[in-house]
Order: structure tokens, then C-alpha cells, then sequence
């Protein structure tokens, strides 16, 4: 592997201090550093240091989101051909490659857009190249609909990462979650497309008669649910490419809680959240909404999704533990309260979390004044004693 | 009196290259040295001049700060040469040392005859002063002060850390006198922390309030158990004292003299037959490991992996150090070591590696920084490894910062760079805490005093 090394030093030279491309250095070290771990060493502080790194943090949310991913693609072509209803369905593999043909492309663009904006971030204001777009590039494909066109995801994507991150500082900094962000651009910015029947079967325009609304949609339009509670489960229902199957979720979520990179506190608590306030619901039960079964309400949508892998970005969550279960309660609640009191945003996940993306600062505010108002009470208490 | 100080938060990382409970005499170097830097926060104002003569324990510089404060030679000889960096900053005093120690003389006293001035004007006058830190700031204590408590931590808990209890295990005489001096001080208690696991041989010291001390890494450190026996508050002061010093303190008044010969712990993954050593403080580093290495690619660290400085192989020990670690240098590439759960060798506290799995596993890691620095984005993992009740990652803020106000509502007072080791070790975004704690420290004393 010496030699490889080598070639990649030699590559690297005009990048280097005081030469021609020091510029751009950012760029060149961002490709180098995803084939190798650098040989940089301690300089201050502990002299060793843990295995862990950004890198090796978001490729593990990336792995914990592939099930989703992979099932998304084949459900992308399995909801063309029913809905084609030519009476058999093709093999798996043409299924799988349909999906995959309409996937491929969005992902694609996704991570050429941001990837190509968070470099030139990166040159621009001399600093390495942060890895929080792996995992953003590849959720914000997987919350839109199959047939969204290539330039709106272009565009959103521009957005998201410009407005939503750059604009703020960078990673790290941003205060919205980037890839709920570009979803909702989307969501605002082309009603036409991210809603009504069409949009959720890939080539619906195709194809005469198509019934490929989500399941919520319908149900905010008074119809009947054609699908049982196992259907939403498995996920072979219309919707966003990654978030109909609660299985292949769920997955992901065993991955993210078990190496510990997503916090359980907010997913435990945000399902919690959502299962009482749509009991609550239930008990009440004036109309089609709130008579949804609270399990259904759980494993349809994106509430699966957005819980598992959007509420859970840490830079736009609760940052201490007593805030992250509070921030995950209200994220469940809102999601609930917003799919049933308004019918015109089905989908109430994604507002549930950008709204308390705006007040997850608030929670740990209140939660680290705690901290500080026992230090001031304690203090107090000294100064009482000593004038004793 | 006993009271239990129960620690869940920490990790203990388990290294190879632990010391085996055996003492040998290191070689006597022929050159001493001095580094002011090993003060923090001394400005030295020299004593005296290149060609010299010295003793052992007599002052060589005093602070300029607090000209009470003084340091004293750790052997007899000659100054052979003060070295100066930048701005003529004095960067170490080499003594060129005799073949035998001749000791400056103090008269034997017994601590418990002195009053309060008394002791305090002894310990100022052999140099043994500069053995007693301050928090908050961590740094020398202010003679002027009157602490509220003195705190001792006879436990270690750091990587590969010296065994207190054999390192002391036949100075316990001293160790009494020493804490004896130490109570004239404050108007409070001399709190001793121990291990709370088996007999402890500081069971039966007298003059003390012992804490039983359960837990990892860094139940041992004193800031942590300060924080559960009584955590500082704005405007107080505390000190503490290793136990080491605390014996030398000790020897000083049973034998009137500055005895700086310690035992220090060679450890580490690199260091063949990993035992104790008796050496005197500023000893040449070669003299110490010459022979005992293995490779040629190591980092020599006086103290431990997580707090201690990196020395040169033609460097000396630290005044105030208790190990000397040596373990291999980490600047190789690793390919593709960023994956999950890819290099198993290199031991990683969060769950994306396989350590979780192997908890009993000993590991040999190097200075690689294993990645670079990046913004702080994961939440939680800094919590993990901090006992003390404070928030690390937004006190870590407000000294990036440096919103002294907040800092101070944070709890900065309770604070040490060495409480904030592990998260320079476990943080996924390579953030150098101890250094961000340690200049706010700094500013602190400047702005607040």
C-alpha cells in the first residue's frame, strides 16, 4: 500500500504551504483523508486519543440508513407496477432496478449539489471539510417523493445547505435540521408537486387512474384506509422514498442506539410523546383523524423516519440529556396535534421537528440554569454561614 | 470519620505497560534540570548566575510574583547553564550535579510545636511551598491565603498511573509529619481521599477526614473529589498537595532536609520490564530509560498519557512528575481506519469500534490523533466522562468564548484542565478541552484574581 501512499503525496505537493494550490487544499485533503486516517499526532493536551471521528460517526448513520434505503428503492418500483395493474408484477430484480433507476439519479444530485456548495465553503473560508453532508445528502433523497424533479431537489438541496447551515456558520452551527430543511423548501416552494396523488408513484403521469396518495392525505380528505396496520409496517405503501417501512426503520434504529450515535433518550421519548397524544385522541374521537388507531399513527408517514433519524441530529436537537427527553415528548405530541387539527399539512412530523429545532436552545436553557441556579444557591449558602 | 465518594461517570483505560510492584535506584544523572514551565504561571526571577555553586534545596529563583514563593535545587553542584527561549524567557536551569548530595541544613522541627506562621514561613523558605496548588485556577497557592480545606488524593486512577499505596508503602512517617505541617494551614479539615477497594495502608493516618473513593478514571482526581466532599464556590480557596510531595513535606521536618528524590513509575507500552524507579526530580530522561526501550519511534511523556508533557530523550523529568510513560509515535497513516469498527487495536470509548465488546482487553495506543478537528457536533459523549456536576460542553463554550460571566456560573472555579483529560481523549471532534480549560483558567486570573 506504500506505493499508493506515495502517489497520493505526490498529488498532494502543489497543494501544500506556500505553493501553487494552497488554496485548495480543503478539497484534496477532504479525498485524502476518506482513504486514509492522516498521521497527524497529538500536539496539546491527552497524548492519545480515541478511535472515534466525525468520519466514522456519520458513515455509521449512513449505514444505519441503507435498510431504509434499500427497501425505499424496491418500494419505489413496487408501487409503479401495482398501480400499473397489469395483473402480474415483474420479477423482483426489474422491480428493484425501476426504483433504482429513479433513486440513483436523486442521490446523485444531491450529493453533487451539496457536496460541491460545502466545498466550496470549505476553500472559501480555509477550514476542512466537515463530513455532516454524507449523512444529509443521502436523508434529504430518501423524505422526497419519487418523482420530484431532479432540479427541485437541486434547488432545495441549494437551499437547505446555503441558507439552512452556511449561512450559520457551517456544521455545527446550523439550527435546523438541513435535510428537513430542504423537504420542507420543497414542501412550500412546489405545493402542486409535494402533494395530491401524483407525485408518490414514480411515472404516475403514465398511468390512468392512479390512487397513489399517502395514507394520511386520504384520511385528511375523509376516505377510507385501504391498507392494515401490517402494510404500513412493511412499508408497501405510497409515500416518501425511505419512510414507509417501520421495519427497515427500526433497523436503523438498533444500529444507531446500539454503537450509541443516536440518542434513544429522543427516540424513546418522542414515541412516548406520539402514542399518548394520539390515545388522547383517541378517546376523544370526533373525526376520521383523531379516530386513527394511535399504533397506525405510529408507523404511518414519517413519524418513523423523522423520530429515528431526523429529531436525533444532534446539532439541531436538546444538547443535554434532561432537554433531550423533553425535546423528543414534544416532538411527538406536536407531530400528532399538527396530522390531526390540520388537515392541510398531513404530514406533521416534519413541522413537529423544525419547530422544536427552534426551541431545543430554549429547553437547554432552562435545563443548564438549573445547574446554575444550584451553584448560586450554594454559594449563598456559604456566604450565609460565614457571616453566622 | 469516614465518608464514601461513589463515582459512576469516567472510563479507566487499560494500557499495556503497568509498572510491576519493584523499586530499583535509577543511575545518577550528571545533569539537573529545573523548568520553570513545570509552575504554571511563574515568572522566575533568578537567584543565581551561570558558574554557581548550589546545594541541594537552595533557592536558585523565586516568583516574581510572590517573592515568598522559592525553588530550590534538587541536587548540589553547579549552574551549569540557564537556558533561554524567546524574549529571554527561562526556559530550564541545568545544574551539573556533584557525585554526592550536600544538603542545605534546616533544623528537625515537629509540625505540631509550630504555629501557623511558623510552619507556613518553614515550608516557604526550604522550597517546599511550590508542592501546594491552588484551586481554583490550578496553580501555586497564594501564601498570603488561608484555604478553606486541603484536599489529598492518595488514590490514582490515571492510565498507568504509580501505586500510591507502594510507592508510599515505607514513608508513612513522613507522610504523617507532612500532613501534620498541612493542618496548620487551614482553619478546615485535611480531607484524605483513598482507594475504596482492599485495605488501604493510609487507614490509620491521623489529623484527617478519609474518604473511601469507588469508580474510574477520575475518581482519583482531586478536583472530582473536591466536588463531592465540598465543591468550591466563588471567592473561596482550597489547596491540594500530592501525596508524594506530601512525604517530602514530612521528611523536611523530621530530617531538616529538601529531599527531592522521588519514586516515579516508567510505564507504558514501549518500556521493557516496566517498574519503579527512586530518582531525583530534573533527572536526565536517558539516564532514567536508556536500555529499557523498545523502537526507535516513541514519545517520552513525563506523567501520564492523559495530562503529563511530552519531554525530549534528551530532556529531564518533571519537578512535580510520578511517571514517566513512553509510548510508540502515532505519525502513520491508517487506511480506512475511519470505518466502524475497522482497527481494533486503537481502543475507542463510543460504540462504533469493537472495545465495547472486549472490556478486559489492554491496548498499546500510539499519538495518532486518529482524525482531525472538527466542530462540535455530537452531544452527550462529554457528559459521559465528566463526574463533576457541571454542563462540560457548555462551560467548554462560554471559554471559546471567553464570557467570563458565564464561565463563573458554569462552575469554572471547580475546574482543572486534568478533569477535562478524557474528553480531550473520547471527543469525536478531536476538541483539545485541557488547553481551552487551561487558558480560561488563565484569563480568569487575570480578569477575576
Amino acid at each position: 500500500m506504500k506505493f499508493l501512499r506515495d502517489k497520493i503525496d505526490q498529488i498532494k505537493k502543489p497543494f501544500e504551504k506556500g505553493q501553487k494550490f494552497e488554496k485548495f487544499a480543503p478539497a484534496i485533503n477532504a479525498l485524502d483523508t476518506f482513504l486514509y486516517v492522516p498521521n497527524h499526532t497529538t500536539k496539546h493536551g491527552a497524548h492519545i486519543r480515541d478511535a472515534v471521528d466525525l468520519k466514522r460517526t456519520m458513515i455509521t448513520v449512513v449505514l444505519a440508513l441503507v435498510p431504509a434505503l434499500l427497501f425505499g428503492i424496491y418500494n419505489a418500483g413496487y408501487q409503479h407496477f401495482i398501480q400499473l395493474n397489469e395483473g402480474v408484477l415483474p420479477s423482483f430484480m426489474d422491480i428493484f432496478l425501476h426504483g433504482l433507476w429513479k433513486v440513483l439519479p436523486m442521490i446523485i444530485v444531491s450529493y453533487a449539489v451539496g457536496l460541491g456548495i460545502e466545498f466550496a465553503f470549505a476553500i472559501f473560508r480555509g477550514h476542512e471539510v466537515n463530513e455532516g453532508y454524507l449523512v444529509s445528502g443521502l436523508l434529504i433523497p430518501m423524505v422526497m417523493p419519487v418523482d420530484l424533479p431532479l432540479w427541485m431537489l437541486a434547488i432545495s438541496v441549494a437551499f437547505a445547505v446555503i441558507i439552512g447551515k452556511e449561512a450559520f456558520g457551517g456544521t455545527g452551527m446550523n439550527i435546523f435540521n438541513p435535510a428537513l430543511l430542504a423537504r420542507a423548501f420543497a414542501f412550500f416552494a412546489y405545493p402542486t408537486f409535494m402533494s395530491g396523488d401524483k407525485i408518490w408513484v414514480s411515472d404516475a403521469t403514465t398511468i390512468d387512474g392512479v390512487s397513489g396518495e399517502t395514507i394520511l392525505g386520504s384520511l385528511a380528505q375523509g376516505k377510507e384506509v385501504a391498507y392494515s396496520t401490517m402494510d404500513m409496517f412493511l412499508g408497501f405503501i405510497p409515500g416518501s422514498i425511505g419512510e414507509t417501512s417501520v421495519l427497515a426503520i427500526l433497523i436503523g434504529a438498533f444500529i444507531l442506539i446500539a454503537t450509541g450515535v443516536g440518542s434513544w433518550k429522543i427516540m424513546v421519548s418522542g414515541v412516548i410523546g406520539a402514542a399518548l397524544t394520539a390515545m388522547m385522541f383517541n378517546a376523544v374521537g370526533l373525526t376520521a383523524l383523531m379516530n386513527f388507531d394511535w399504533i397506525n399513527h405510529l408507523v404511518v408517514g414519517g413519524f418513523a423516519f423523522g423520530i429515528v433519524f431526523m429529531a436525533t441530529d444532534p446539532v439541531s436537537a436538546a444538547q443535554t440529556d434532561k432537554g433531550k427527553i423533553i425535546y423528543g415528548l414534544l416532538i411527538g405530541f406536536f407531530s400528532i396535534m399538527i396530522r390531526v387539527f390540520n388537515p392541510a399539512y398531513p404530514e406533521g412530523v416534519m413541522l413537529a421537528i423544525l419547530l422544536m429545532n427552534t426551541l431545543a436552545p430554549t429547553i437547554d436553557y432552562f435545563v443548564v440554569n438549573g445547574n446554575i441556579s444550584k451553584r448560586k444557591k450554594r454559594l449563598a449558602k456559604s456566604k450565609q454561614l460565614k457571616s453566622a | 470519620m469516614s465518608k464514601d465518594i461513589r463515582i459512576k461517570k469516567g472510563l479507566d483505560l487499560k494500557l499495556k505497560g503497568e509498572a510491576a510492584h519493584k523499586i530499583a535506584d535509577a543511575t545518577r544523572s550528571k545533569v539537573y534540570a529545573v523548568k520553570p514551565s513545570d509552575f504554571h504561571g511563574v515568572t522566575p526571577k533568578m537567584v543565581v548566575k551561570e558558574g554557581d555553586n548550589v546545594k541541594a534545596g537552595e533557592v536558585i529563583f523565586y516568583s516574581k510574583s510572590d517573592e515568598k514563593v522559592k525553588f530550590v535545587a534538587p541536587v548540589s553542584g553547579k549552574i551549569q547553564e540557564i537556558k533561554r527561549g524567546e524574549k529571554r524567557v527561562i526556559l530550564e536551569i541545568l545544574i551539573a550535579a556533584d557525585s554526592q548530595d550536600v544538603f542545605v541544613e534546616h533544623s528537625k522541627k515537629n509540625p505540631n510545636d509550630l504555629s501557623t506562621e511558623e510552619v507556613k514561613a518553614h515550608l516557604l523558605a526550604s522550597g517546599c511551598w511550590p508542592f501546594i496548588n491552588q484551586r481554583p485556577y490550578d496553580v501555586i497557592a497564594n501564601s498570603a491565603d488561608t484555604p478553606k480545606a486541603i484536599f489529598i488524593s492518595a488514590y490514582a486512577t490515571a492510565p498507568l498511573a504509580a501505586d500510591v499505596e507502594f510507592v508510599l508503602e515505607n514513608k508513612l512517617q513522613a507522610f504523617q509529619a507532612g500532613i501534620d505541617a498541612l493542618a496548620k494551614l487551614t482553619t478546615g479539615k485535611v480531607h484524605l481521599s483513598v482507594k475504596g477497594k482492599g485495605k488501604s495502608i493510609f487507614k490509620d493516618v491521623k489529623g484527617v477526614s478519609l474518604h473511601q473513593v469507588y469508580g474510574p478514571h477520575p475518581a482519583g482526581n482531586v478536583g472530582v473529589q473536591i466536588g463531592k466532599i465540598s465543591p468550591i464556590n466563588a471567592g473561596e480557596r482550597v489547596w491540594t498537595v500530592t501525596p508524594q510531595d506530601v512525604a517530602t513535606i514530612g521528611e523536611l521536618f523530621l530530617t531538616g532536609k529538601f529531599n527531592a528524590t522521588r519514586t516515579v513509575a516508567l510505564v507504558g507500552s514501549e518500556v521493557k520490564d516496566a517498574q519503579y524507579y527512586n530518582v531525583i526530580s530534573g533527572a536526565a530522561i536517558t539516564d532514567l530509560v536508556a536500555g529499557k526501550i523498545e523502537g526507535d519511534n516513541v514519545r517520552v511523556i513525563s506523567g501520564d498519557v492523559l495530562t503529563g508533557t511530552k519531554v525530549k530523550m534528551d530532556g529531564n523529568l518533571g519537578f512535580l512528575s510520578n511517571a514517566v510513560t513512553v509510548i510508540p509515535e502515532g505519525n502513520t497513516y491508517r487506511m480506512f481506519g475511519w470505518m466502524p469498527f475497522a482497527s481494533p487495536s486503537v481502543h475507542s470509548a463510543s460504540r462504533t469500534g469493537l472495545s465495547w465488546l472486549m472490556p478486559g482487553k489492554k491496548y498499546a495506543p500510539n499519538t495518532n490523533l486518529n482524525g482531525e478537528e472538527r466542530a462540535l457536533v455530537v452531544t452527550g459523549e462529554m457528559e459521559a466522562v465528566m463526574p463533576l456536576d457541571i454542563f462540560p460542553m457548555q462551560l467548554l463554550k462560554a471559554c471559546l468564548a471567553s464570557d467570563i460571566d458565564k464561565m463563573e456560573s458554569l462552575g469554572i472555579y471547580e475546574v482543572a484542565p486534568e478533569d477535562f483529560a478524557l474528553i480531550d481523549y473520547t471527543n469525536t471532534s478531536k476538541l483539545e478541552a485541557q488547553q481551552i480549560i487551561r487558558e480560561a483558567l488563565d484569563l480568569m486570573i487575570k480578569e477575576v484574581g
